[in-house]
């Protein structure tokens, strides 16, 4: 397993500088250098501003014109640290796929930055890029239909290798592959199998396998156990939290499913209608929501346990999420919060700690996007 | 009793041989009663309600043995032709994936009133009055207008609601709710549980509702059905399972599942997977998974043995699991 192991990296060969290092680097060379440059622990391995992704709505069969813009994402920033888990939650819509796609680079950003160790990923082409990409890998929802069912699994796994040979020499491939099977709990003699020869839960793990085959730094997950059954999602979580201690990986853990995105993030992302609506660790998220939004989500998870059912406060939120085609003016959640008043409508609220929180020691105090911030708790955990 | 299966048994011919797929399930229903039928996929949860509902596909399904005993009347006696007037009348389903049950190229509205006008012999113009009505009734915002529209021109919540709407268009006494809200974000699901139990209220119906999410069974059921590999391993009403479940594979459901108000530490994971159900294990179809599992399990099929009034267990080690 020597080779999959993370090289012990020197904690203080960067400063720890908390503002982006932009990086000016013309040759490939140099990015490669720089790719290679050990990280720091408490500088974040990726840092995201500003982002924005908006999809062209067009009109015409011969002219085609722009005629509007699905908003899919609008304007999203968090920074994910080295070893870490970061959920992002959201509904149906919320743009939470769309950062996934945008942080593999598989979609081109309209504006803002993602930057992987001060480079400036969203601007990066050719050899730059691939060499990123290594770096970056994605476990996907579907193990039915993310695996090419004309292929063997040992093809699968070592398909990585293809494109970027220098991680494994031709001869040994077999090896590694064997390996990496042996890593996510597999029979590394089930190399020559075909997808269809296995259950959704060891499709699920051959997928992780071929996202860990180039020693990637970060790991996006975009509902890697939501396709599964309750025992089985259990399994693969388990297998994924052991691989990220084993290899320390860093994960963008995007779900739909609050319980499960709690167990495993450090911290947690809200998204709604393409924006961040509230950001902070699973204590301050679970326990301290201050956005209404994200107090709706949390009431609305039925928990197990049938003593609760009397006693938790339900908030029901009405109507559906409006079209990000056609977002609301000012705060996006507004037509559908309980809270909303004039000024929801004409400013904007930012992402930030409120200033009523500012200062306080307080698991309360974390950034939350709402002009009236206040906590409440409705898991009932406290 | 409104609804009661007895003894089931539901077989797949296939190219591989025969896939048992219910193996004497037994369950009933009151009126104004929530039964949750909990299991994973090929547990045989959804064959029972089709079978139940007489829209199995046969062949390659076929009904091996037992009984469906719907007030009283073994359904299973009776000519199609009869059991197509109960259905639709007498018992209704909600299915999860409302896109791909609507018929995409009739309108949502002469769907809705196609009931009346198949079913009561209503003419065409009164059905339709009955549509906006019952549009109205499970709160689909502005309904007079929306009548017309057609299926994809709803969201996934609205799709939902009208497939309730159909449902109950002629007031059944049994609704069979096949995962309704798996499809659905959860702000959306809470919303559409809630109707269904209003509905269910009002109309005092008895409610089938199939689902594989343990935090939905908490909230709406009364009692439990756990199935697994085509049996049901453990029956009992919702708060005496959650406190203390009395068959390994609940148990193992329970802790495995992450908790929202609580951080936990690594997760308990049932090992292995679901039986292929062309080959189940000799003996308790568990066992290969089972941490209990003993020689007895490996060669005896667990009877359903009686653990308090209303709850069983079909584990021969029921009274140590539960004790912890």
């Amino acid at each position: 397993m020597a080779e999959l192991d993370k090289k012990d990296e020197a904690v203080d060969a960067t400063p720890n500088v908390t503002d982006i290092v932009k990086v000016d680097a013309s040759t490939t060379t140099e990015v490669e250098a720089i790719l290679d440059a050990p990280v720091d622990r408490g500088e974040p391995i990726l840092q995201v501003r500003n982002l924005v992704k908006h999809f062209p709505l067009t009109s015409g069969i011969l002219f085609r014109r722009q005629v509007g813009a699905v908003k899919a994402v609008d304007g999203v920033s968090f920074d994910l640290y080295q070893g870490e888990t970061l959920g992002i939650v959201g509904e149906s819509g919320c743009g939470k796929s769309t950062v996934a796609r945008l942080l593999m680079t598989l979609e081109r950003a309209t504006a803002g930055e993602v930057f992987y160790k001060g480079q400036d990923i969203t601007k990066l082409s050719g050899r730059a890029l691939k060499a990123v990409r290594r770096n970056i890998q994605m476990v996907f929802q579907d193990p039915y239909t993310s695996l090419n069912p004309r292929m063997t699994v040992g093809d699968i796994i070592g398909e990585p290798f293809d494109i970027h040979p220098e991680v494994a020499p031709k001869g040994d491939r077999r090896r590694k592959v064997q390996e990496l099977l042996d890593v996510v709990g597999l029979n590394p003699e089930y190399i020559n199998r075909y997808p269809h020869q296995f259950s959704g839960g060891q499709r699920q793990r051959i997928g992780i396998a071929r996202g860990l085959a180039l020693n990637p730094e970060i790991i996006i997950c975009d509902e890697p156990v939501s396709a599964l059954d309750v025992s089985v999602q259990a399994q693969v979580i388990n297998l994924m939290e052991k691989l990220q201690n084993e290899f320390n990986l860093s994960y963008v853990f995007i779900a739909h499913d609050l319980s499960i995105v709690r167990h495993i993030s450090d911290r947690v992302g809200v998204m709604y209608l393409g924006k961040m609506a509230e950001i902070g660790t699973d204590e301050q998220i679970y326990e301290h929501p201050t956005h209404p939004y994200t107090q709706a989500l949390l009431s609305a998870v039925p928990v197990p346990d049938p003593e609760a059912r009397e006693h938790r406060e339900r908030i029901i939120l009405t109507g559906d999420v409006p079209s990000p085609a056609n977002p609301p003016s000012g705060c996006r959640f507004r037509t559908r919060c309980w809270k909303a008043e004039d000024r929801c409508s004409t400013e904007v609220p930012l992402l930030a700690i409120p200033e009523r929180f500012q200062g306080l020691d307080s698991p309360v105090a974390h950034e939350s996007a709402c002009h009236f911030a206040e906590e409440k708790d409705v898991v009932g955990a406290a | 009793m409104l609804l009661e299966v007895r003894d089931l048994q539901v077989e797949f011919k296939t190219r591989d041989g025969v896939a048992k797929a219910v193996n004497g399930v037994n369950y009933s229903v009151e009126a104004g009663e929530t039964l949750a039928v909990l299991g994973e996929s090929g547990s045989g949860k959804s064959v029972t309600a089709q079978a139940v509902m007489g829209i199995l596909d046969m062949p390659p399904g076929r009904i091996a043995g037992g009984e469906i005993l719907f007030q009283g009347r073994d359904l299973l006696k009776l000519k199609e032709d009869e059991r197509r007037k109960i259905r639709g009348s007498e018992m209704a389903m909600i299915f999860q994936d409302a896109l791909s049950s609507l018929n995409p190229v009739l309108s949502v509205g002469e769907q809705l009133s196609e009931m009346f006008t198949v079913h009561r012999g209503m003419s065409r113009k009164d059905g339709k009055a009955k549509a906006v009505e019952l549009m109205d009734r499970v709160r689909i915002p502005a309904a007079k207008e929306r009548v017309g529209q057609y299926p994809h021109q709803f969201s996934g919540g609205m799709r939902q609601r009208i497939m309730i709407a159909m449902a109950m268009a002629l007031e059944p006494s049994l609704i069979i709710a096949d995962e309704p809200t798996t499809a659905l974000d959860v702000t959306v699901q809470a919303q559409v549980m809630d109707l269904l139990a209003e509905l269910q209220r009002e109309l005092n119906m008895g409610l089938i509702l199939i689902t594989h999410d343990l935090g939905v069974v908490a909230d709406v059921a009364d009692k439990i059905a756990a199935m697994y590999a085509g049996r049901i391993v453990e029956q009992a009403p919702v708060h005496e399972i959650y406190k203390a479940p009395a068959h390994p594979y609940t148990k193992g459901l329970l802790e495995s599942i992450p908790r929202l108000d609580q951080k936990g530490q690594e997760l308990y994971a049932i090992k292995g997977l679901p039986p292929n159900l062309m080959h189940i294990p000799p003996g308790c179809a568990f066992n290969p998974r089972c941490p209990m599992a003993q020689d007895i399990c490996r060669s005896e099929v667990p009877p359903l043995f009686d653990v308090a009034p209303d709850r069983q267990s079909a584990c021969f080690f029921w009274k140590e699991t539960l004790d912890g």
